[in-house]
């Protein structure tokens, strides 16, 4: 690509200061002290990074941590899995059977595409060795010896960026045969999509990753012990290897203690949709949402909140008054009938059209599928046609009942979660817009129109 | 003759050709098929195919061919990767393929006005390529940027923020420009 063409199109690079150097995280630790520009290794090194694999190496003149000891202290922080569904870190690392004798892989997924999360992307473009470091540790701690970080396709800059990184830390010798004159030996590469959101499901990333069309599989046998070509494999987030180092270096206990019990940490939300302030926003676990919307600069234009996607658009929605009183925790917006998922939190305002706003997300389902299982092929066609044709006039008084029944009849009937996550933003919004819907069928018209 | 025929005859007459790649582009394919074991060459497949169409604007039957014969799978096995994944091209496409994300966080903070806005700058319909072959249009679905909406990608792999009407006019008017001046991506 030549100078010119270079020139024009860096223009309009996103530089992080709107979503990211907004000085406006609290207590953060992945997001803490960057600006932009001090992502390479010397500025990490200098902001304290690397110490966490020094010190589980014992150079940094102390003993070292064994593989035990590393687990546990990620079990004591209870750090939980931040791609979507929770799970315990720790627990997870405990499940890789170290004494198997072959080759074992570690992934890390970068697949970044659930509506709403722009998280990973800031994460590797302005702090790329954090995921280095927390993945050669969490490689030290299961006796791995080679690693893959699969990255969404649609962040060709960022992948470039992090394939930099390491370079740079293969030239350090944080990655590579013996790291820092240990026995440990760890080789990570980088690896992309190219626009399927459907590889950001483990199985079918392990799928991509060996060169195939993404297709998810069968669980059991679960990636513990049949994973990459065939070998155990663990599976973590971008934002859970982030969080290692700091776990590490502070201590599980202190990791916990940011957040609350059974929710260790901070979490980094990404806040879009109808706010003054969209982007980036690390918080502790279990800070209320309405701090979080403070953080986002509020409702755009003072308007007034309609309802929030907490979790990513695969998450149930949830109406204002039930988001302006929940703290944002996998326990409390569980407790509240959706789920924290990747953090994505989308914001909906008073003027928005919830049956629209199902349409464009249904349409993304549909369109997304990768047409293995019946249920959600077919399914996820129906429900899209039938929210279509509500939204555009032509819905019958039967449909929501349809919606209902084609909803039941994928959820829990397909081999990956995709047919779940088509489902319930169908039934998040029916059940808590039910009105809305059932304008729409009997007046041909939106309601949001006629009363804004 | 319409694009499926092309393709079609395309396959008639189909052949690998690895003198189409230049040594430097072969030194790409090396480096994707060295992260993985020796005997699992096609993990670099969704790399190489990206590089061809990085090179040659579009993957050809004959492309897959000869990745087939490099990395050790079947044509066929290198054909579901190509058709299976939203971003690679198998038709022809302008000069500059733009793609609009258009899901929901997006739509939210105009992305569906962009692409709407884009269709008309260009007089093209969502999909098309421009009469005189410098633009396609394309939505696309979540690209993972989405507090910087509205949000587009040029040629797959540079990511536009922020793009209100001026800088979508700064951006076509500046892409026109560089390929009067004789520079194409």
């Amino acid at each position: 690509m030549n100078a010119a063409l270079n020139g024009l199109l860096s223009q309009f690079k996103a530089t992080g200061v709107e979503t990211c150097f907004h000085g406006r995280h609290i207590k953060p630790q992945i997001l803490d002290g960057l600006n932009g520009s001090n992502w390479s290794i010397k500025d990490y090194e200098a902001r304290g990074g690397y110490q966490a694999l020094r010190k589980i190496l014992g150079k940094d003149g102390g003993e070292g941590l064994t593989q035990d000891q590393v687990i546990a202290t990620v079990k004591e922080s209870g750090l939980r899995g931040r791609g979507g569904a929770g799970f315990p870190t720790g627990l997870k690392w405990s499940f890789m059977p170290r004494q198997f004798p072959g080759q074992k892989y570690l992934v890390c997924n970068s697949d970044e595409g659930e509506p709403g999360t722009c998280k990973d992307r800031d994460i590797m473009q302005f702090n790329p060795h954090t995921v280095i470091e927390g993945m050669a540790i969490a490689a030290y701690a299961m006796g791995i010896s080679v690693g893959y970080n699969y990255i969404h396709g649609e962040i060709f800059a960022t992948y470039e960026r992090f394939e930099e990184a390491l370079e740079q830390a293969r030239a350090a010798g944080y990655l590579g045969a013996n790291i820092l004159g240990s026995n440990f030996s760890f080789q990570l590469h980088a690896a992309h999509g190219f626009g399927a959101y459907i590889c950001g499901e483990e199985t079918a990333l392990l799928e991509s990753l060996e060169g195939k069309k993404g297709q998810p599989r069968f669980k059991p046998p679960f990636p513990a012990s049949y994973g990459l070509y065939g070998k155990p494999t663990t599976i973590n987030n971008t934002e859970t290897f982030a969080a290692v180092p700091w776990i590490i270096r502070n201590g599980g206990q202190a990791y916990l203690e940011c957040g609350k019990p059974n929710n260790g940490g901070t979490k980094i939300f990404s806040v879009s949709g109808d706010v003054e302030r969209p982007g980036n926003y690390e918080i502790p676990m279990g800070t209320p949402f309405s701090v979080l919307l403070e953080l986002a600069g509020g409702v755009k234009g003072g308007r007034a909140l309609k309802a929030v996607i907490p979790g990513g658009s695969s998450a149930p929605v949830l109406p204002a008054n039930i988001m302006m009183d929940i703290t944002m925790d996998y326990d409390s917006i569980a407790k509240a009938g959706s789920m924290l998922g990747s953090g994505a939190v989308i914001v909906l305002d008073e003027t928005r059209c919830m049956v629209k706003s199902l349409l464009r997300l249904s349409y993304f389902y549909m369109h997304e599928s990768c047409g293995q299982c019946t249920p959600c092929r077919e399914g996820t066609g129906w429900l899209w046609r039938v929210v279509e044709r509500i939204e555009n006039g032509e819905g019958r008084e039967s449909d929501l009942e349809l919606l209902d029944n084609v909803a039941e009849n994928i959820m829990g009937r397909t081999i990956c979660a995709l047919g779940d996550a088509a489902a319930m933003p169908v039934r998040g919004m029916i059940k808590h817009f039910r009105h809305e819907f059932e304008h729409h069928i009997a007046h041909k018209t939106c309601l949001v129109n006629a009363t804004v | 003759m319409s694009a499926i025929e092309q393709r079609s005859f395309n396959m008639k007459s189909l052949e690998p050709k690895p003198s189409d790649f230049t040594s430097e582009v072969l030194a790409r394919f090396a480096r994707e098929v060295a992260k993985y074991p020796n005997d699992q060459k096609q993990s670099a497949v969704m790399a190489c195919l990206s590089i061809v169409q990085q090179v040659n604007g579009l993957i050809s039957p004959g492309d897959e061919l000869f990745l087939s014969a490099y990395l050790d799978m079947s044509p066929m096995a290198v054909h579901e990767v190509s058709t299976f994944y939203n971003m690679y091209n198998l038709e022809p496409t302008g000069t500059y393929k733009i793609n609009v994300c258009t899901n929901l966080p997006c739509q939210l903070r105009g992305g569906q006005n962009a692409l709407d806005y884009l269709c008309k700058k260009l007089d093209i319909q969502v999909g098309e390529t421009t009469k005189d072959g410098l633009f396609t249009l394309q939505p696309g679905e979540c690209m993972g940027a989405c507090a910087d909406a509205p949000v587009l990608l040029v040629n797959d792999r540079n990511m536009c923020s922020f793009m209100s009407t001026e800088k979508m006019d700064q951006l076509i008017d500046g892409l026109k420009e560089t390929v009067a001046n004789g520079s194409k991506s």
